[in-house]
């Protein structure tokens, strides 16, 4: 059964840990959670999944942050949501409403001040970029960033060079460790828990140094891109964003998510949120098709560690026949019409 | 107004890299190298902002060894009024480079700062957001639009994002950091390639600046990422079908 509790008093403080080496056995981790009508995002599981690594007996507790009976739900669900997660914070104020990196920042300061984890965690997302390391500074530590393997409380393992090396790298700083995870090597499982909300400490500091104008996006019915089983990516070859609309169709036959290159969407063929890459989505998928995409390295980081690789492609020299699995030499515009004939139907 | 811009020195992005025998890291002696990309297009954005009449003057930023004077002179040469490099050997971290930042800034007083969201060689993009985050400022990360209006203070921000773009209003001083669509950078004539060398260049060590560079992290290993089993060409959509159905199962 779900306990809410609503703390108005200050909560006893946790014992502070001046150094991770005089931590055994004592972690505890602070997972920045994202969500969305009313329930926790997918992501944020992958960073409680992640948590489990850090070593045994983390204790994790999820911060929410937002308004209303949203957030409320949200954090519900958040507590029956994984077996790791203990605990449930909430920070309900208006600051939240839109994610802003500042008042964020500071809230994840003032809750490591007053409960002292180890650890936070969060997701490599766009949100999690942009507040984690902003956060970290505020605490004076180097965060580790973009985490594909966690190997006990502080060594982890991070990709550079757009995935071309892999970096293993030791914290030796003070409490808390903080650090986000790619969400693709965390898959997250569901299962139930028990239930305990808290309220965070609000910082009523004008932080009214940014304010949040609007988001343009496209509405879509194509699973989501970072957590898709099947993901149908065009290039630059596609020609035009007329043709694009092949690649959507051969995806939804598949069940499949949409992904392109940097220069379709440079191009103007799809919006940025579909780019694969580098500095776009990382993606992992069951099977990715990469329709007259030539294979650049910094495409490549995005889709390497997908299942299986199939490339579609004119030109026989194409760097992109090095990562696939199985190449076909041949025109897309005569290869995705007869797909999409030839095809079981999903 | 005076926009500082950091500059990187990396590995070109064309290059295909090698991972040291040792281990220890990854090669870079006889290799290209070039400014980061993202911090091209930083520099190019406080450019057109200058030429625009809204900022009086650019500095270039750049920490790193000897070596990265070159990158500070590409820079100059692109059109930064005066460089700055701060001279440092052994690995800097970003942590290390927002407070070696926030130091310069206590000195230069900038109304606007921008940065790469990240150095192709580490990929951390974490720097903008911890300079912004020492000094109190407000941040516009992965910008793809930057309108800058010098009445009102401010600076309107459209971010790419997971979801799309989203656009932020920003008060001066801010922080900013560049994704690929925001602009094309210009390439450096010959004549401001001369001109460079007798642009201004201040140097400073990290001791003078105050700033301890020790780090609370430790790079254990340099590997080489698992390799992918290698693939086969098929020669027909059928034969494509039938392995993705009966070999790979995945249909």
């Amino acid at each position: 059964m779900a306990i809410v509790r609503a703390l108005r008093v200050p909560l006893r403080l946790r014992p502070r840990f001046s150094s991770l080496s005089s931590i055994a056995g004592s972690i505890s981790t602070l997972v920045i959670g994202e969500h969305e009508g009313g329930a926790v995002k997918a992501p944020t599981l992958s960073a409680v999944e992640a948590a489990k690594y850090l070593g045994e007996g983390n204790s994790v507790s999820v911060l929410l942050a937002g308004t209303g009976s949203s957030l409320q739900d949200a954090a519900e669900h958040a507590a029956s949501c994984h077996p790791s997660i203990s605990q449930v914070i909430v920070a309900d104020s208006d600051h939240f409403v839109h994610h802003l990196a500042e008042p964020w920042a500071r809230l994840v300061q003032l809750v490591q001040q007053r409960e002292g984890y180890s650890h936070i965690v969060t997701v490599s997302n766009s949100f999690g970029k942009n507040v984690l390391p902003r956060a970290a500074a505020l605490l004076d530590v180097s965060p580790i960033t973009d985490v594909v393997s966690i190997s006990g409380p502080n060594q982890f393992v991070r990709p550079i060079y757009a995935g071309n090396a892999l970096s293993t790298v030791r914290y030796t700083g003070n409490s808390p460790c903080l650090l986000s995870v790619r969400s693709t090597s965390f898959p997250e499982p569901t299962v139930a828990a028990d239930f305990r909300a808290e309220k965070a400490p609000i910082s009523q500091d004008s932080i009214r140094k940014s304010r949040y104008v609007k988001l343009t996006s496209q509405e879509t019915e194509r699973p989501d891109l970072g957590n898709a089983k099947v993901v149908v990516t065009g290039g630059r070859a596609l020609k035009s964003a007329e043709n694009f609309k092949m690649i959507e169709k051969l995806a939804e036959k598949l069940g499949a998510a949409v992904g392109a290159t940097r220069a379709a969407v440079d191009a103007g063929f799809v919006p940025n949120d579909l780019q694969v890459g580098q500095t776009g989505k990382i993606v992992a998928p069951e099977l990715y098709l990469a329709f007259g995409v030539s294979g650049a390295i910094q495409h490549v980081a995005g889709m390497r560690d997908s299942k299986v690789i199939v490339a579609v492609n004119k030109d026989s020299d194409a760097p992109i026949f090095k990562v696939a699995d199985y190449g076909l030499v041949g025109d897309l515009f005569e290869v995705i019409p007869e797909l999409l004939e030839k095809l079981p139907e999903k | 107004m005076k926009i500082m811009v950091a500059v990187k020195r990396v590995i070109d992005y064309a290059v295909k890299i090698r991972v040291k025998a040792d281990k220890s890291g990854v090669e870079t002696q006889n290799v290209k190298m070039s400014m980061n990309p993202f911090c091209e297009i930083a520099l190019e954005e406080a450019l057109r902002i200058k030429e625009a009449g809204l900022a009086s003057e650019v500095v270039a930023v750049t920490m790193g060894p000897k070596q990265s004077i070159d990158t500070l002179r590409t820079g100059l040469a692109m059109g930064a009024d005066r460089g700055i490099h701060v001279e440092a050997t052994g690995d800097l971290f970003p942590l290390a480079v927002a407070k070696l930042f926030k130091a310069l800034v206590e000195i230069e007083k900038p109304g606007l700062i921008i940065l790469g969201k990240q150095a192709i060689d580490n990929d951390c993009n974490q720097t903008g957001q911890m300079v912004a985050g020492l000094l109190g400022w407000p941040q516009g990360t992965f910008a793809s639009k930057v309108v800058l209006d010098k009445e009102k203070q401010e600076v309107m921000v459209d971010r790419e994002v997971d979801g799309g773009l989203e656009t932020l209003c920003l008060n001066l001083p801010a922080v900013i950091t560049t994704d690929l669509r925001l602009n094309q950078p210009r390439y450096a004539t010959l004549p401001n390639i001369m001109k460079a060398k007798s642009k201004p260049v201040k140097k400073y060590t990290p001791e003078e600046l105050n700033v301890a560079t020790n780090s609370d992290l430790e790079v254990v290993e340099v590997t080489e990422p698992p390799k992918r089993k290698a693939g086969v060409l098929v020669s027909s959509v059928d034969e494509l079908i039938d392995k993705l159905k009966n070999e790979a199962h995945v249909i």
